[in-house]
């Protein structure tokens, strides 16, 4: 049954995963985290973190290693992977059979009219469900930790967005920041 | 990794010429799913049929698959290690921002502007805050989208 689930729903994340790995995170966190909770939204977010590090698609990497914390077996991993490649499979292969230029279509400029302002709210989601508490810490708690990931994000972010400073180096640089901080 | 893939296959091992493979970033990008993977079952059936892009699907997916594979069956070894711990509350923050950094970035390229932004404020605001699935707000979307193409800007149809 398990196994059943993580096929229909890295299906559905392969199926409806417009707009690159960053707007599938949302969709991989709806279904996974929110939805049937297979990972916490810290494992989510650590998983994330792995997967800039390591070389592949994000996509895969979440599929990977979801089915195997998800069932605690390889086959799951092996499930879920294929599952959220299969849609791409038929569709890819429909679309080399005939190469159709159908992004030229307007019917299909009329769909990603819609499609590409939501993919931008999807983004921005997935960044609003994990400013949480997992991930954050809270104020009421441990009003120092709360503080410096404040910090942290705000110097993550403007690093990112201002200076360009690649990801794996914002990771490496926040990791070492919170050896020292914590 | 689309500069690394064009290298490989266009300039190594000429298996698409440069306009062609351009046609391919663009279909692949408005294909669901994963882009590099889009783009490797093309280029498999381009050169040898349905076991092509088997093959190359295999390729592209077996590295990532192996070593997440690897992390998933050690890292829960680690994870409640004090030093693991320390660094991973130092690096989920910054990971919180690599995402909603490039929303800016998507949102200038999606070209948002005063008429559309309440279709991402909106999608974003029920998703955060009333769990709404995000695959159905890309379903409405595109009805939407399609709807709106149809029966309120017919002329746009013919503007490209």
């Amino acid at each position: 049954m398990l196994y059943l689930q993580l096929f229909y729903t890295f299906f559905k994340i392969g199926m409806f995963g417009f707009g690159g790995g960053y707007a599938m995170l949302s969709m991989i966190q709806g279904e996974v985290v929110t939805r049937y909770g297979w990972l916490t939204s810290q494992e989510f977010t650590d998983i994330v973190a792995i997967s800039q590090m390591t070389p592949g698609p994000i996509g895969i990497n979440t599929a990977t290693y979801v089915g195997f914390t998800a069932t605690g077996n390889v086959w799951g991993s092996v499930i879920a992977t294929f599952a959220v490649v299969f849609p791409s499979f038929i569709l890819m292969l429909a679309i080399s059979k005939f190469f159709l230029k159908y992004q030229k279509h307007p019917a299909v400029e009329a769909v990603f009219s819609g499609l590409r302002p939501a993919v931008v709210g999807l983004l921005a989601s997935a960044a609003l469900v994990l400013m949480n508490k997992e991930n954050f810490g809270s104020p009421q708690e441990d009003i120092y930790s709360f503080t410096m990931s404040c910090i942290i994000f705000l110097v993550a972010f403007i690093g990112t967005r201002k200076y360009k400073v690649s990801p794996i180096l914002m990771i490496v640089a926040c990791g070492i920041a919170g050896l020292v901080l914590y | 990794m689309v500069p690394l893939i064009e290298k490989e296959i266009v300039d190594k091992r000429k298996w698409i010429a440069k306009e062609d493979f351009i046609d391919l970033l663009a279909i692949s990008q408005s294909t669901p799913g994963i882009l590099a993977v889009n783009i490797s079952i093309f280029i498999g059936y381009k050169l040898r049929g349905i076991r092509g892009s088997i093959v190359t699907t295999m390729g592209t997916v077996l590295p990532s698959f192996l070593i997440i594979l690897a992390i998933a069956m050690f890292f829960h070894n680690f994870k409640d290690n004090v030093v693991v711990e320390r660094i991973f509350k130092g690096i989920r923050p910054a990971v919180v921002a690599l995402i909603a950094a490039p929303t800016f970035s998507m949102a200038k390229s999606a070209k948002i502007n005063r008429y559309n932004i309440w279709i991402p404020v909106v999608s974003a605001l029920i998703i955060w805050l009333l769990g709404f699935s995000p695959i159905w707000i890309i379903i409405i979307a595109g009805i939407g989208g399609y709807l709106y193409g149809r029966f309120h800007h017919p002329e746009t149809n013919h503007c490209k």
